[in-house]
């Protein structure tokens, strides 16, 4: 790595290409794969061969962000100031104060950045604006924070003009790709919770008629396996791909509905159990399943409020703990009884 | 395709009297809820907001009031679990 010297000591200079480490990293990230540990250093880094004259932009010290920053602006000499928000994006971190005014104001400073540049601008994603004030940000440091747009995508367009967005970039975006990326994350989030329902559900499979057989339990409970394991994909993929396209506005109820979708699909092809009492035991546990599972897709979301999340919850999440209850209590007669 | 969650709940509020039109709530806001009508800032799509607090942060005359949080309900799960009245995050990081 080279440096730039003769300002505030060796300020790195990083590249705007990804190389294949940044890729893997990406998509490690993306199946919450060492999530945790996906950040970088805080602090100055420089783009090209910027001087005073150069911007100024504002970035989290979650590597992931830095990236999609420092590859936008590829074939320009350009600052970077990465706050410490410990490794978290910038959206996140401005709601939980990290990526905030004084933690801005405190890099400004430490970094002597009023000597670095001789203008008093300073860019800074527009998502960033939850935790910085930039009134405050003017009172205390003289800089004037300009909001740039939500995608790094256009930062080249917004600084050609003149450092406004266009409506267009300040709107959030929530694509199919968008939420599609955020599947792998779904799915491996809740694996822990689903992998111990199953092994439970498998052990209690083995005591039909209160004598523990390991063979009636394999087989039988591929047919609970394939119920199981369809609506914790329908939670987990099926959702977030589908969200806008499900009609009603409760996200529980939208699961809800996916679910008896997934369930007359299961019946349909004879999977939804032997008898009655088998696939309505199913029917409320899927049921229960894919609308908690949707309930809590609120977060991953870019438009749900917090007032909004929480008239939902109290509607549905004793809706969801009853239909789960009666569904396991049904499955347990049966299993011990039928 | 508009993303629009539950109608009738947000709890922003703007005095239009303190605005003085600077249009700072209009930069900041990811979800298009301002506009701008006789050099004052309006609420022109209400149910749009997600009480992210954007604007509030971001308002010079204090004109603008939001309780702020993240629309999450495992946060908020995770908040009552800790005893607390706000949401809780507990994703690790990301977010």
């Amino acid at each position: 790595m080279s440096y730039i010297s003769g300002y505030i000591g060796n300020i790195p200079v990083v590249t705007t290409n990804y190389t294949i480490s940044d890729i893997i990293g990406a998509i490690k990230v993306r199946w919450s794969i060492n999530r945790n540990s996906y950040s970088i250093k805080p602090g100055l880094y420089a783009i090209g061969n910027p001087d005073k004259s150069s911007e100024i932009y504002v970035s989290a010290n979650y590597k992931l962000s830095f990236d999609h920053l420092r590859k936008n602006l590829n074939g320009t000499n350009s600052w970077i100031l990465v706050l410490d928000t410990k490794g978290i994006n910038v959206w996140c971190a401005a709601g939980k104060g990290t990526f905030g005014t004084d933690e801005l104001i405190s890099k400004i400073n430490e970094f002597n950045i009023s000597e670095i540049v001789g203008h008093k601008r300073i860019i800074v994603p527009q998502l960033g604006a939850v935790g910085v004030s930039a009134h405050e940000v003017k009172s205390k440091t003289n800089f004037n924070v300009k909001y740039g747009p939500i995608k790094a995508t256009d930062i080249k367009e917004f600084v050609e003009n003149n450092y406004k967005t266009s409506a267009k970039m300040r709107l959030v975006t929530f694509t199919f790709y968008e939420r599609l990326k955020l599947a792998p994350v779904e799915l491996v989030g809740h694996l822990k919770y689903f992998i111990f329902f199953v092994a439970l559900t498998f052990i209690l499979s083995c005591f039909k008629n209160f004598i523990f057989d390991i063979n009636s339990g394999f087989n039988y409970y591929y047919i609970p396996l394939i119920n199981f394991s369809s609506a914790y994909l329908a939670g987990t993929v099926l959702f977030p791909v589908l969200l806008p396209f499900i009609p009603v506005k409760y996200f529980s109820f939208k699961g809800l509905l996916l679910s008896i979708v997934i369930s007359l699909i299961l019946l349909k092809f004879g999977l939804a159990g032997k008898s009655i009492l088998e696939i309505i035991s199913y029917f409320f546990i899927n049921s229960a399943v894919v609308s908690f599972t949707a309930m809590n897709f609120t977060g991953a979301t870019v438009y749900t409020s917090l007032s909004g999340v929480k008239k939902e919850m109290k509607i549905w999440l004793p809706t969801q703990i009853i239909l789960f209850s009666l569904g396991i209590i049904q499955w347990l007669i049966f299993i011990f009884f039928e | 395709m508009k993303l629009i969650y539950l109608n009738n709940v947000t709890t922003l509020k703007l005095n239009s009297e303190l605005c003085t039109g600077c249009s700072m709530c209009l930069i900041v806001c990811p979800h298009n809820v301002f506009s701008l009508i006789n050099k004052k800032s309006v609420i022109e799509n209400k149910d749009s907001c997600m009480e992210c607090g954007a604007c509030q942060r971001n308002c010079p005359e204090n004109a603008i009031s939001v309780t702020t949080g993240v629309g999450c309900a495992a946060g908020i799960i995770n908040g009552i679990l800790n005893g607390s009245n706000t949401p809780v995050c507990n994703c690790g990081s990301g977010c």
